[in-house]
């Protein structure tokens, strides 16, 4: 008896802190709404470890994400769309910036207003001399 | 090693979380957050209580995921942490003073969550090391300005417990710079946030993208 709850102790402890905190919680869980990927590990690289994630790394990463939700009829996170826009800008690449910032509006309505800000600026200075 | 002790050492652990969530508090009052209902919220880089300079970062890389599987909008947190820098707000304490709506004008957020990191990182205690987070957290509605939701969360994580002093002294030492190397606040930010959001009887309640759920409140994904 002691041994079968110390072995079971044992796997939660390996299996990490993730399972602890369900194990706080009360155990009920529901399917997750969206596929992750790499979207946060790339936030908390770009942050934490500077130089590990250039925008073309994170372009070639969310896109995999991108592909890989969509294959599994899944939907990205909501951000996503935007940060992949946003390193688009960064390299350059205004045509796909743009589509990607269309893509967060339409999965999220929420985000019209920023998206909006955000689109406006980059034409702004597209239409400069 | 006694089947006893070695429990007991597996135990540490789950027995510390258990502590630091098992405080006693009155009903939370949901009155503002049913009244409001925010569909977005904006987390802002925290606010640093402490002298880890990595903290709120690695605090803001982790708070997307459990808010929007609580049903949320969550702002793209680094796009907005840049387009602030651009906009003149070079740290967090500026962007904490930016007004609720101008927030709201120019991003569109429902609720702003502000967060202060007031403990992260390890103590090395007698001959366990210990990792603590303990932040504070405000959800406010960026149209009233009121309150919807606030709460603290502490959480730890030790290492070490009985057994020979010596050989404990050296295992503390080396899973110290294990921790040290793998960063073990980025998990441990994980585990605190998801006891924030998802706390059945303190927690944030079910957001816009979540089907209708028991008692309102949201449940982690699997």
């Amino acid at each position: 008896m002691e041994s079968i709850a110390g072995k079971l102790i044992a796997v939660f402890f390996k299996r990490g802190l993730v399972v602890v905190s369900f194990l706080i919680i009360g155990c009920a869980t529901s399917q997750p709404l969206y596929y992750w990927g790499n979207y946060e590990e790339i936030i908390y690289q770009m942050y934490i470890k500077p130089g590990s994630a250039d925008p073309g790394s994170q372009v070639q990463k969310l896109k995999e994400d991108v592909n890989i939700a969509s294959s599994e009829g899944k939907l990205a996170p909501p951000g996503l769309h935007a940060h992949l826009g946003y390193m688009y800008f960064l390299q350059g690449n205004t045509h796909d910036a743009l589509l990607e910032f269309a893509a967060e509006k339409k999965l999220f309505p929420e985000s019209a207003k920023f998206v909006d800000g955000l689109t406006g600026r980059i034409k702004n200075d597209i239409a400069k001399p | 090693m006694t089947s006893l002790s070695r429990n007991f050492k597996l135990l540490l652990p789950v027995l510390l979380l258990n502590i630091s969530g098992c405080t006693t508090t009155p009903p939370f009052d949901y009155a503002s957050f049913r009244q409001h209902r925010p569909r977005s919220i904006l987390v802002l880089p925290p606010l640093n209580q402490t002298t880890d300079v990595d903290a709120p970062y690695t605090y803001l890389s982790t708070i997307t995921r459990p808010l929007a599987e609580c049903g949320y909008y969550v702002f793209p947190v680094a796009v907005v942490d840049a387009y602030m820098k651009e906009n003149g707000l070079p740290s967090a304490e500026e962007m904490h003073g930016v007004a609720l709506d101008k927030i709201r004008n120019i991003i569109g957020a429902d609720a702003v969550l502000y967060v202060t990191i007031e403990e992260w990182g390890q103590k090395y205690v007698v001959i366990q090391s210990i990792t603590t987070i303990k932040a504070k957290a405000q959800l406010i509605d960026t149209a009233s300005g009121e309150v919807i939701w606030q709460g603290t969360q502490a959480v730890s994580q030790g290492s070490g417990g009985g057994g020979d002093p010596i050989a404990m002294l050296i295992t503390a030492a080396v899973a110290q710079i294990i921790n040290t190397m793998v960063d073990y606040t980025h998990d441990l930010s994980r585990v605190a946030h998801y006891g924030m959001i998802y706390n059945t009887e303190q927690g944030f309640l079910a957001g816009p993208y979540l089907p209708p759920q028991e008692n309102d409140h949201c449940r982690p994904p699997q």
